[in-house]
């Protein structure tokens, strides 16, 4: 409403009679060349829903709801259940942001506020380099490098000292749920800290002022000035953060002990939804277990949703409070 | 208006759609006069061998070019089912059911034997820990726990196993390792057999599972206590522990590609007396067979419907099995013992075009 308000003034003011048609020609094929990508997301994802279902449906047929909350995957005897599947990819994914949320947040923080211009452009630098690490050399980093540290340096001391949590019980394998959790937490935190980092530098100047007029030292300033200010740029970090441990596959599969349990212990091996789908997916040989693997990413595909609606709803919740 | 002009937008980019898509059209795969492309898809435990093969054949035969997309078992007998391409190969043979969807006969091929080590990372204890297949069964099944449960001291009374948890170690990605594993597991336990069975992918009763075999090997060698299966090239390339393995006539026989070949070679009898190719040669008799083994096969149509490329298929793979069988060595491929290479000229010559045998003069 607006907007063409304003638009109509500023036809007004700027065009010659003759030259209004024209210019709203190019108005509305710039309108058009804009919304055609837009609907093409939408329909990309609408398609895929079909694609999926359509592909899911003998999986569907066979298991129906029970898929969801069975736990036996037998590819020989054609059985398959999802729920440690399930489990495994939101167990991770959580552990992840976990591990992963607290150390970006300090990263974000120290570069917004605390690092000089120079050291926070080469921290950024190197942050973004990160990123860019193909998952698979993390995988492999992971196999060699990161589950043999965790097994002789993170597991023994956690098991000495909070072994009687069943969290933290059993024997250290260095492979299992903890060791994906620390490579996914590796993988989310240039995504989380440079959104974060981002959303810290829009605070306004005058928030920190104000508050240092009041006489506030610098812990205050951030913790109640900064923080708040930027909090739904940080939810939405988060957000993309689990994102990126959700969908995340070849450097979880190498790690992660590819079982498909629901164990109560973090040094226990799991499996992911999106590391069973790489690994069956081009072996499945039988109709069946090709349609259990497709509804199993049509699951991946739902959950991510949910869990995308729902931190919608939490920032839309925290930003109007 | 506003239709119109949208009607006008949508023509011009159908236009340059149009155009762009015969540009592409036109760049694609060269099918210039007398050169014939064959397509192929499938299992990627032969694809080093393979194209090793598609290239040499091609130096020798310029006219015939090979275009194999090493997709898995899983996509080749999809291929080869849609009638995308020209041949597939599988490392698991097809069942009765397999083939009967397929809606036209389909010739199996076994190509070369690969066999599997068994790795371990048990410290102090190097190269040559003696197994039992019924050992491996019950270390597979969760009913030997530990190292020095008596059942494997029995057969390495002059090594020392220390009293320590065996983590067992499997692929976790579909693969014909995993299906001549657990092939030779079911032959030789019931109990597996009944319990878990054969597949690329299984339910396995106990254990972690490692993506690939570097996925194995790595978990293998970083976890004290543990025991992995791996392809017998892989183990040499990398210098893995890998033990002795007690065959079917009471013999301790290390992995090796002559141990494979008399494997292949004893299971050629079997395909002659049954007159099908899908028999497993794991756990064959014969005093040098190592006994955890398995072919791989090609998947052929056998009614032909281009004439040229039926030929061209045809002459590459006489020369494969021929000629293409001496690079299996070097690549660490178990060659085709000299029965198998006949039965396979005669699955060759099996193969028609309107009904007549493609091979000629042979």
């Amino acid at each position: 409403m607006f907007r063409s308000q304003v638009g109509r003034e500023a036809e007004a003011l700027l065009l010659p009679p003759g030259g209004a048609r024209p210019r709203r020609w190019a108005d509305r094929t710039f309108r058009g060349a804009l919304t055609a990508p837009g609907l093409v997301v939408v329909l990309l994802v609408a398609w895929i829903a079909v694609e999926l279902t359509g592909a899911a449906m003998p999986a569907i047929r066979r298991f129906g709801p029970a898929f969801l909350w069975t736990s036996r995957w037998d590819p020989v005897h054609n059985v398959f259940g999802a729920l440690p599947f399930v489990y495994g990819t939101i167990a991770s994914s959580v552990l992840a942001v976990v591990i992963g949320v607290p150390i970006s947040l300090g990263v974000a923080i120290y570069l917004a506020e605390i690092a000089g211009a120079r050291t926070a452009r080469l921290l950024s630098c190197l942050i973004e380099l990160v990123a860019a690490i193909p998952s698979v050399i993390l995988g492999l980093w992971g196999i060699f490098v990161l589950a043999p540290w965790v097994r002789t340096v993170v597991e023994p001391p956690l098991a000495a000292v909070l072994g009687w949590l069943p969290l933290f019980s059993g024997p250290a394998y260095g492979i299992g749920l903890l060791a994906a959790g620390i490579i996914l937490a590796i993988m989310v935190i240039p995504v989380v800290s440079s959104v974060s980092r981002d959303a810290l530098r829009a605070v306004p100047q005058e928030q920190r002022e104000a508050m240092y007029a009041l006489g506030a030292t610098r812990w205050e300033v951030i913790r109640h000035a900064v923080l708040p200010y930027g909090r739904s740029g940080i939810i939405g970090a988060i957000i993309l953060g689990f994102g990126r441990a959700f969908g995340e596959t070849m450097a979880v599969t190498m790690v992660i002990g590819n079982r498909p349990q629901i164990a109560p212990s973090l040094f226990q091996p799991a499996y992911t939804i999106a590391a069973a789908l790489a690994n069956e997916f081009s072996e499945a040989t039988s109709d069946l277990y090709l349609s259990a693997l497709v509804e199993m990413a049509l699951v991946l595909f739902a959950v991510s949703l949910l869990v995308n609606g729902a931190a919608q709803w939490l920032v839309s919740r925290m930003t109007r409070a | 208006m506003r239709n119109a002009l949208w009607r006008r937008i949508l023509a011009s980019l159908a236009v340059v759609g149009g155009a762009v898509a015969a540009t592409l059209g036109g760049l694609g795969p060269a099918t210039g006069a007398g050169i014939v492309t064959l397509t192929g898809a499938g299992a990627t435990f032969p694809f080093p061998l393979y194209s090793r093969w598609f290239a040499e054949y091609n130096r020798l035969h310029p006219d015939v070019r090979v275009n194999y997309q090493a997709i898995g078992s899983g996509g080749g007998i999809e291929q080869v089912r849609k009638g995308t391409v020209d041949f597939g190969a599988s490392d698991a043979p097809l069942s009765d059911a397999q083939l009967q969807e397929m809606g036209r006969p389909i010739l199996l091929m076994p190509t070369v034997a690969g066999a599997i080590a068994m790795s371990y990372n048990i410290p102090g204890v190097g190269t040559g820990l003696r197994l039992t297949p019924q050992n491996i069964a019950a270390l597979y099944l969760g009913q030997i726990t530990r190292w020095s449960d008596p059942k494997l001291a029995a057969d390495n009374l002059s090594t020392k196993l220390p009293d320590m948890p065996v983590t067992v170690v499997h692929r976790s990605d579909g693969s014909g390792t995993t299906f001549h594993f657990t092939s030779f597991l079911s032959l030789v336990s019931p109990a597996w057999a009944t319990k878990v069975g054969r597949g690329t992918s299984v339910e396995w009763p106990v254990g972690i599972g490692g993506k690939g075999n570097e996925g194995v090997a790595g978990a293998v060698r970083q976890m004290p206590g543990a025991i992995g299966y791996v392809e017998l090239a892989y183990v040499k390339q990398n210098s893995l522990t890998y033990a002795l393995v007690k065959n079917r006539d009471g013999r301790w026989v290390a992995p090796s590609l002559g141990a494979t070949t008399d494997a292949a070679a004893a299971g050629a009898a079997q395909m002659v007396k049954t007159r099908d190719v899908r028999v497993s040669i794991a756990h064959a008799p014969g005093p040098k067979t190592y006994p955890i083994v398995g072919f791989t096969y090609l998947l052929l149509p056998r009614e032909r419907t281009d004439e040229a490329k039926g030929r061209a298929l045809v002459g590459f793979l006489w020369w494969a099995i021929h000629d293409g069988e001496q690079d299996a060595a070097q690549l660490l491929y178990a060659r085709l013992p000299e029965p198998i290479v006949r039965i396979d000229e005669g699955i060759i010559r099996q193969i028609t075009y309107q009904g007549k045998a493609l091979l000629t003069g042979k």
